[in-house]
């Protein structure tokens, strides 16, 4: 009987895994893809699937193991039917979602982290889901619910105790809304799919309708390739810098990838960063869910302009319940000729988009951890140079680009270089969408011409008393009220989108105190200072919690910040301590309140360290502890 | 090979596509590292090796050198960043060196005498990390793995057997062999593997060769690593030449 139950399952993986290999041409670059239909179709990631994928995929079981170990998202030990997860952003925190966790655990009967012994139901915390808006947000088998309530979190009880399938939750949990607040260019600019590339188009004189795709990389330019040319220089006209948070200008990354050599059997890709990991950060979201014909538009303009013939877009694990309505547009665009071959009539403009969804993981924002995992292998950063324009996606010429940057160079498709250069400020052209959350009445998505005050945006989403702003999340800047007159630019204050607003009742050593907890869980673990400094980092946050804290303490973090900066591989080891010493400088206090010692205190904690002890003999009475006698 | 930079003040020659490390070893000035290894393909994640090039750090293993490039190595303000990379390395494993069977001829004990380390200076961690007994001839202390990947690259380009990877993330990354149980006996790893003979630290140690060289007669025991670093590096050339 036995016998017959093991190999009916593994037949079933068997098939499952059979046909997901199948899907993706036994091809070992999608091996992320690959291990995340497997995970959909089986709950969890097997052993006997690994088996059986080593054999169909012919790869080590290493290199399975390795990526399958790297992604958050990613189960190899067996997790509940219902897998929660908290998001445990600030904001979410703000909203309250520690108690709301700690209700749903208690009514579960189970610990967070931790599997319920009927397999039914796991509870865990997880990094920004971007629902800051309408936090706190959780996921339910990737599909993300918002504003979560006390009803609604015994509610959810219900539910799982009753074994509701997902599909026949209420719908209203599922609901996410955009909060569009402020619209302006690419919210607001009238756009019917194919607007783009046919301006585009119109803008060159027809003989020069030929595709980039077209040419061997050293030809020569004007006459046959008016367009793709003429394409690239309204992209430089309209000086449009990267969205992404280091504002890189997008025509020299175009124009690089464009003239990379291409050697035999090689082409170029346009990949669309659609990670949104920073915390904070939901504006992709929004454009993802309402302009994604002007995001796919951008990156078919992208695709004509460099000579590039497939494209992906690289969608956050967060954002998998995206993914049906992304593919169905991506399959009306094709019926309507704006994706596959000949776009627009042209010969030779070849373009298709997948879409590749990640597992959780933070890193892989960074575009070459990006092109790793879309490699199918660990989200870890390359080493650079050569950079990705001239040796990214299977060591070919790659564009990685932001969402936004896409949807905005869609625009400038449309409407010219001069006319979007005329917009914003003289080294920022154009707008920028802001993901606006925190102590605000009106929190959502504002978008404004570059330029806009920090004032003005606390000012019209409803900030009462602000005391601080996270400008581009944990890895941009903390901002307190005597700087509330600068300006979101790239000459003054740059950002990829954050804008998290604190009241006076927050404090701010606990906001840095998340921001570091952050980095430390997403730090990928590759380089030295980052993986061990973002520990000891976390741990010094965590000893000054705890009230053991020392000027001493000051010192080390400022050498920690010091080696992460100069020493780690990436920028998320870089400035994964500016939350703490942009509180240190600006808000010192609630650091002081901190301080035990005015030398140095200890972390260690004898009364701490007999917690374990008293769990286990059950007492918690006097005898049980260190009195502090300084307490 | 016509062209140079400055490595604190030396010319120093090198040729197309080389590293700066690599030019620096020929002109034999030691530049501290532990993830790079001659023989190998750089990996670039200790960062121990990192330099100021044009004043800005950067790992020499991975950097190719250019013409005119203005580097420094041997500074305090390099050394003292260096020996905290050191230190974080100490804490994050467990390294009881008086009773490590790899003491003398260890690369981070070595690395943390020639940079003057004191003392541990942060908390360690003590992870929890169980050594793998199971193979006949070869044993794995994962309580002193640094990640440094080169058991790896030469499982994987010398022996052609991937019998080992990094896994996991963070600071929870770790070491695991080619096998669905996880222990190295029911691998195809043998003790005569490129790989069974360059963990810089102890982690891949053979069984039964205990104290065969008794401490105080080690390589590092004997001449400073950068020396012996030095030494090696020419010989392998030697023996690639
Ligand atoms: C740790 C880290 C995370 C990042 N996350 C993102 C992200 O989620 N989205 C994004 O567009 N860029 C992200 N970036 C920046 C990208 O590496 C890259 O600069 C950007 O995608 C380029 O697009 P752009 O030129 O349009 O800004 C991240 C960078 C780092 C170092
Ligand atoms: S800085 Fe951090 S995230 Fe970046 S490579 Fe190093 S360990 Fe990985
Ligand atoms: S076992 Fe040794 S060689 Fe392999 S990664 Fe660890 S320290 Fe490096
Ligand atoms: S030796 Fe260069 S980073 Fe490790």
């Amino acid at each position: 009987m036995m016998m017959q139950a093991n190999d009916r399952q593994s037949e079933a993986v068997a098939g499952v895994v059979d046909r997901v290999v199948a899907h993706y041409r036994g091809d070992p670059s999608c091996m992320v893809q690959i291990l995340r239909e497997i995970q959909e179709a089986r709950g969890w990631i097997e052993p006997a699937a690994i088996d059986r994928l080593q054999t169909v995929l012919a790869v080590p079981r290493t290199k399975i193991e390795g990526v399958a170990g790297f992604y958050s998202f990613f189960h190899t030990r067996p997790v509940g039917r219902y897998r929660l997860l908290f998001s445990d952003n600030i904001t979410d925190r703000m909203q309250g979602s520690a108690a709301l966790l700690e209700r749903l655990c208690s009514a579960l009967w189970i610990e967070p982290g931790k599997v319920s012994e009927d397999g039914l139901v796991s509870v865990d915390r997880t990094s920004c889901t971007g629902l800051c808006d309408q936090g706190p947000g959780l996921l339910v088998n990737l599909r993300a619910i918002g504003r979560l309530t006390v009803e609604r979190i015994d509610r959810i009880v219900e539910l799982v105790r009753d074994e509701v399938p997902l599909a026949d939750w209420p719908a209203e949990f599922f609901v996410i809304e955009d909060n569009i607040r402020r619209a302006d260019i690419l919210l607001a600019t009238p756009f019917a799919p194919g607007d783009a590339l046919r301006a585009a188009q119109a803008r060159v004189p027809s003989d020069g309708l030929a595709a980039a795709n077209l040419r061997s990389w050293r030809e020569g330019l004007p006459t046959g390739l008016g367009g793709p040319a003429a394409m690239l220089d309204e992209i430089k006209r309209a000086n449009l810098r990267g969205r992404g948070g280091a504002g890189f200008m997008t025509g020299l990354k175009w124009e690089a990838c464009r003239n990379a050599p291409l050697k035999a059997g090689q082409q170029r890709f346009v990949v669309c960063n659609a990670d949104e990991g920073e915390p904070g950060t939901f504006k992709d979201r929004v454009l993802l869910t309402t302009r994604a014909d002007l995001v796919f538009e951008g990156m078919t303009v992208a695709a004509y302009a460099i000579g590039a013939q497939r494209g992906f877009l690289y969608l956050r694990g967060e954002y998998r319940y995206l993914l049906d309505d992304l593919n169905a547009v991506l399959e009306r665009r094709r019926r309507d000729g704006l994706l596959g071959s000949d776009i627009g009539g042209i010969p030779g403009a070849d373009f298709e988009i997948e879409i590749h969804v990640g597992a959780g993981a933070y890193v892989c924002g960074e575009e070459s951890a990006l092109i790793e995992s879309l490699e199918g292998k660990r989200g870890t950063p390359r080493n650079r140079p050569p950079f990705p324009v001239t040796n990214g996606y299977l060591d070919q010429p790659t564009v990685v680009n932001n969402v936004e940057t896409f949807a905005a160079a869609a625009l400038i498709a449309l409407k010219g270089g001069d006319w979007y250069a005329a917009i914003g400020t003289r080294h920022s052209a154009g707008t920028k969408l802001l993901s606006v959350a925190g102590n605000c009445s009106r929190p959502g998505i504002y978008e404004y011409p570059f330029g806009v005050s920090i004032r003005q945006v606390l000012a019209d989403c409803g900030a009462t008393d602000p005391q601080a702003v996270q400008v581009s999340g944990p890895s941009g800047v903390c901002l307190g009220d005597a700087e509330f007159d600068r300006c979101i630019g790239f000459e003054d204050i740059p950002t990829a989108g954050a804008f998290t607003v604190f009241d006076r009742s927050r404090d701010m050593f606990e906001v840095a105190r998340n921001y570091v907890h952050f980095f430390q869980h997403e730090s990928c673990g590759f380089c030295t200072p980052c993986r061990v400094g973002t520990s000891l980092l976390k741990n010094l946050m965590d000893k000054l919690h705890q009230g053991c804290g020392s000027p001493y303490d000051f010192g080390e973090i400022e050498k920690l910040n010091q080696l992460l900066q100069t020493m780690s591989h990436c920028g998320l080891g870089h400035t994964a301590c500016n939350p703490v010493l942009d509180t240190i400088a600006r808000f010192r206090p609630a650091y002081e309140r901190r301080m035990r010692q005015q030398e140095f205190a200890p972390a260690f904690d004898l009364d701490r360290a007999l917690a374990a002890a008293r769990q286990m003999t059950g007492r918690d009475d006097a005898g049980a502890h260190f009195l502090d006698q300084e307490a | 090979m016509s062209q140079t930079f400055t490595l604190d003040g030396l010319s120093i020659p090198f040729t197309e596509g080389e590293t700066i490390i690599q030019a620096a070893t020929r002109a034999g000035v030691f530049i501290p590292h532990l993830c790079y290894h001659p023989e190998f393909k750089p990996h670039g994640s200790c960062k121990l090796c990192t330099v100021k090039v044009n004043g800005r750090h950067t790992a020499s293993c991975t950097l190719r050198a250019a013409a005119g490039m203005v580097v420094e190595n041997n500074t305090e303000e390099l050394n003292a960043e260096r020996r905290a990379l050191t230190q974080m390395l100490f804490v994050e494993g467990n390294h009881f060196c008086p009773s490590c069977e790899k003491s003398g001829h260890c690369q981070l004990q070595a690395t943390a005498y020639h940079l003057g380390m004191m003392s541990p200076h942060y908390d360690h961690f003590f992870p929890d990390r169980p050594v793998d007994a199971s193979h006949p001839e070869v044993l794995l202390d994962f309580n002193r793995c640094i990640l440094c990947s080169l058991c790896v690259r030469a499982s994987r380009d010398v022996d052609g057997k991937n019998v080992f990877a990094l896994s996991g993330r963070g600071i929870r990354t770790q070491l695991i062999v080619n096998a669905k149980s996880g222990r190295l006996a029911d691998t195809d790893f043998t003790v005569d593997d490129k790989a069974a003979h360059i963990c810089p630290v102890g982690v891949i140690l053979k069984k039964r060769r205990g104290f065969a060289v008794p401490i105080g007669e080690r390589p590092y025991d004997r001449a400073p690593l950068s020396e012996t670093a030095l030494a090696e590096a020419v010989s392998a050339r030697e023996e690639g030449a």
